[in-house]
């Protein structure tokens, strides 16, 4: 028995998930996996990163200069926190990109949205990238008995 | 809508839910974590104006902010984890009901311990 699906009736569809010879299939592809690659991994990072922060020792009271010079003193904190910048940056990023799609309209709002999206995230990502790198526990104020 | 119709995982009832849901809470996060970089960017300019920063997260007010960011993050990691299953695994599609109650479930318990442990920290008056 073959069943015949009517066209849909709304004229609201986007022109992408029109059928058609033209296609972005791998790139689509490729964020659908890395959506779900970088979730598992960012359970990981992000419940590591409540967890040294907020749970032990005097959670948030704890905090301060101090902590993340104490913290970044060691490369596995350094490397986690650069993994978990980066990922919950383009995870979040490449969210925020469906998102946009699925709701603004027009063209140019799309457009506009999303070119505001790709700047943030690219600054964002260098920034956070730069500040662990360069790092410098003696920086102007800091108390610490090494630098006084 | 074809009352013979079952309709698809994203809409209506709970599984639509959920996904509003996972959307909130992740566009969210995203929100909090630009915020975050640039606060955190301080350590980098200035010991003093980062801490002063630092002790505005410090108040009461704030940690129940920060229970708040907690939970979305709990219910977008757990969900999350119930999408990747209803993706990977066999018999995804099939439990993914029952994988929704596991996921409030645990998010239930997991909320309540971290809300437990950081509200007896921040409002324990140090
Ligand atoms: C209230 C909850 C949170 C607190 C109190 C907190 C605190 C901190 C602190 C003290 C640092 C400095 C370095 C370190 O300790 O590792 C930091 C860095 C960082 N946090 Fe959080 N965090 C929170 C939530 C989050 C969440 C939910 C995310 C991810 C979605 C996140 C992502 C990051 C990243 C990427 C860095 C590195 C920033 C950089 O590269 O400059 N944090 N956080
Ligand atoms: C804790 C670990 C996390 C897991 C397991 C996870 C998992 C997922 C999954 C499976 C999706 C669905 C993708 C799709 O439908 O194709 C998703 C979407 C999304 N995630 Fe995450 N995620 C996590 C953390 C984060 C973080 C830290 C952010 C923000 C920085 C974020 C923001 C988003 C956004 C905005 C979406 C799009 C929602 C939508 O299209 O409705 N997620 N996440």
């Amino acid at each position: 028995m073959s069943v015949s699906i009517p066209a849909p009736r709304s004229q609201r569809i986007d022109p992408k998930y029109k059928r058609g010879p033209k296609s972005h299939g791998s790139f689509e592809k490729l964020a659908w996996l890395f959506m779900r690659l970088s979730g598992v991994v960012l359970i990981v990072l992000i419940f590591g990163h409540l967890f040294t922060n907020l749970m032990v020792g005097e959670g948030i009271s704890g905090i301060g200069f101090g902590f993340v010079a104490g913290k970044w003193a060691s490369p596995l904190w350094q490397f986690w926190d650069l993994a978990l910048l980066w990922l919950a940056m383009l995870h979040g990023a490449n969210g925020v990109r469906t998102v946009i799609n699925d709701y603004a309209e027009k063209h140019a709002t799309r457009a506009w949205l999303k070119g505001i999206l790709y700047v943030a995230t690219i600054f964002i990502i260098v920034l956070g990238s730069l500040v662990i790198f360069t790092f410098d526990p003696c920086v102007t104020g800091s108390q610490l008995q090494q630098c006084l | 809508m074809s009352k013979t119709s079952s309709g698809t995982l994203y809409r209506g009832h709970e599984g639509m839910w959920s996904w509003v849901g996972h959307r909130v809470t992740g566009v969210a996060i995203f929100l909090y974590l630009l915020v975050h970089v640039l606060d955190t960017a301080m350590v980098r300019v200035d010991a003093n104006a980062y801490n002063a920063i630092i002790s505005t997260y410090q108040t009461p007010w704030m940690a129940f902010g920060e229970v708040g960011l907690v939970a979305a993050i709990l219910f977008h990691a757990f969900n999350g984890l119930r999408l990747i299953l209803v993706d990977f695994w066999k018999q995804g599609t099939k439990y993914q009901r029952q994988m929704l109650w596991g996921v409030l479930i645990l998010w239930v318990i997991v909320f309540a311990a971290f809300a437990i442990r950081h509200l007896s920290i921040a409002l324990g008056g140090h």
